[in-house]
């Protein structure tokens, strides 16, 4: 650091720092994050961060909800991709219960996973253009998440705090809609993304600004909990679809890209590889999806009837139907004892569900692993030492989202 | 060769002895209890051990169990060994008297919020810590709100006078 470039106002002596509140609430930050910076002249020398602003003890909350009570507290998490964190919780409780799903609700439920992990990336790779002073490429890919949100919509009814899905399955079938929507997604997305990555990928100005900031090693990333798109920009091709196989991953073909320096700009690429990744996957679970001929492409849920709702008509004929329903909707079904952890590949990394379950209505203990919170220790160290701007941009490429940082 | 449970088990066995106990697999994960003066330690023999190599902190959190006289506050440690992809659990109880539990800061940086978390939760005292205070709640709370001494609403309560809706 050069000391000739620090201009100190006359008579103070002591302090030769700024401190700099950038957030809680700068534009800058997309989110409630407060980082207390102490600034030589554009330098960051410290950096404190504070979280919590919106915490909403959705841990306590959990402890008096019924199974099905907990999967909207669940959309509140990482808020872009809400259908993953959905679908962690029904596997989560499909694991305690012993739930076995047929292959084509896997399929579904990979499309649904995918759509969402696309729409999570196209945020934040867009947000870090954004941040860096390109704009455009912002506005072309937002027409496909508003696409994303439209099959969400056709699927559960609800777009951004999706709720879809229930234990065992989906709530409906797809409809022929969705399917539609879903064929003019696959069709037209990919031109966009093309456009989108060569606005930005081999940009000279994106890519000097990008390049070298917010590096972090592989060791590091570790030692820090790093997961998902920020760990795989070291170098380290940790991903749980390929680890711990869930929901039928195992049956399709797709890579894990890997970055190497771990900056921004890698894990700008990581990310943009990955939606061409979720692409490919989507395709080859429709795929799947469309070889269910005749009734079988009528299942949608597992025969699970003591958390699966009856369908209405059978609720108002039949006895069994009544009784299940009364007791799913007033949480009185008993769950089994046990402890289980089950996670994951959520938009931003490992999204781990700790439940146990002391044989009552609701789980005894709820724990969620939150990516974002882990991995947001590292920030003081990414930014030591760097310009304000780029403690900016880092902040954007690491996909922080306030509502999974502070649960 | 892949790393088994009964592997993990038999070496931490012939290195720890009983004081670790209560081996289990609840869903196909390694599950066992440590004494609480040796968590640091079983947790660097698991980082070191060659075979062993669980070098990533996925996930630490605390639960109460307020029945459990002179045990009441559990601290979870989920670990997970990259290389042979196998995930262990392990535990360590507390007394909620005198909740000390030595921080895994050390070993892993991750730990830093978690225990802050864990501590702003449940009043778990990691000794060691470099920087132990409330993580999400308010600095001024002088409760740990995840204790089970606080019921989340509770419908025969009556110090909310709420006309409209009986209560």
């Amino acid at each position: 650091m050069n000391n000739e470039h620090i201009i100190l106002p006359e008579g103070s002596l002591e302090k030769q720092t700024t401190t700099l509140n950038l957030g809680p609430t700068h534009p800058a930050t997309h989110g409630v994050f407060q980082n207390i910076l102490e600034m030589d002249g554009e330098r960051i020398l410290k950096a404190t961060s504070t979280v919590g602003y919106i915490h909403r003890a959705f841990e306590k909350i959990a402890e008096r909800r019924a199974l099905y009570q907990i999967t909207p507290l669940t959309d509140r998490l990482n808020y872009c991709s809400s259908p993953l964190n959905n679908m962690g919780w029904h596997i989560t409780c499909e694991k305690l219960l012993g739930v076995q799903t047929p292959k084509r609700v896997d399929y579904l439920r990979i499309i649904i996973m995918e759509l969402a992990r696309i729409s999570d990336h196209l945020i934040c790779n867009s947000i870090v253009g954004v941040d860096t002073g390109a704009f455009t490429g912002f506005l072309y890919v937002m027409q496909y998440r508003e696409l994303i949100y439209e099959i969400y919509e056709e699927v559960c009814g609800s777009r951004l705090t999706t709720n879809i899905g229930r234990i065992g399955g989906f709530e409906r079938n797809f409809t022929p809609k969705a399917f539609e929507k879903l064929e003019k997604f696959l069709k037209e997305y990919p031109e966009t993304l093309k456009e989108f990555d060569n606005l930005l990928r081999r940009n000279r100005i994106f890519m000097d600004r990008t390049t070298g900031v917010g590096p972090i090693s592989a060791e590091r990333a570790l030692n820090y909990g790093f997961t998902g798109p920020n760990l795989r920009a070291t170098g380290v091709d940790y991903d749980v679809r390929i680890h711990t196989p869930y929901s039928s991953y195992e049956d399709l073909n797709f890579t894990v890209p890997v970055g190497t320096t771990g900056d921004c700009y890698d894990r700008f690429l990581v990310r943009q590889d990955e939606m061409w990744q979720s692409i490919e996957i989507i395709k080859q679970a429709y795929q799947k999806v469309q070889e269910f001929k005749g009734t079988d492409a009528d299942i949608y849920h597992a025969d699970v009837p003591a958390y699966y709702l009856p369908e209405k008509k059978d609720v108002y004929t039949k006895m069994e139907a009544l009784i299940y329903h009364f007791k799913i909707i007033m949480g009185e079904t008993e769950m089994p004892v046990g402890e289980v952890y089950s996670s994951v590949e959520g938009g931003n990394g490992e999204l781990g569900y700790y439940l146990i379950s002391d044989g009552g209505r609701t789980p005894y203990r709820l724990h969620f692993r939150r990516p974002c919170f882990i991995y947001y220790q590292a920030y003081p160290e990414l930014i030591k030492g760097s310009m304000l701007s780029d403690a900016v941009i880092t902040m954007s490429s690491l996909n922080l989202i306030a509502g999974e940082l502070d649960a | 060769m892949a790393l088994t449970n009964d592997i993990i088990q038999q070496k931490l066995t012939n290195k720890f002895g009983d004081q670790l106990s209560q081996w289990q697999q609840p869903y196909g994960m390694l599950t066992f209890v440590a004494e609480k003066d040796i968590n640091i330690r079983v947790l660097q023999f698991l980082y070191d051990d060659e075979e062993l190599k669980f070098q990533f902190l996925t996930d630490l959190q605390a639960v109460h169990y307020p029945d459990n006289t002179g045990a009441e506050l559990c601290v979870v440690y989920h670990l997970h060994n990259l290389k042979d992809n196998v995930r262990i659990r392990f535990k360590v109880f507390t007394d909620i008297g005198k909740p000390d539990v030595f921080t895994a800061t050390a070993l892993y940086e991750s730990a830093n919020f978690m225990e802050r978390e864990t501590y702003d939760f449940y009043g778990v005292n990691f000794v060691g810590h470099p920087n132990l205070k409330r993580i999400l709640n308010v600095d001024e709370m002088d409760y740990f709100p995840l204790r089970k001494e606080f019921p989340l609403e509770d419908q025969t309560r009556i110090d909310k006078d709420d006309e409209m809706f009986g209560r």
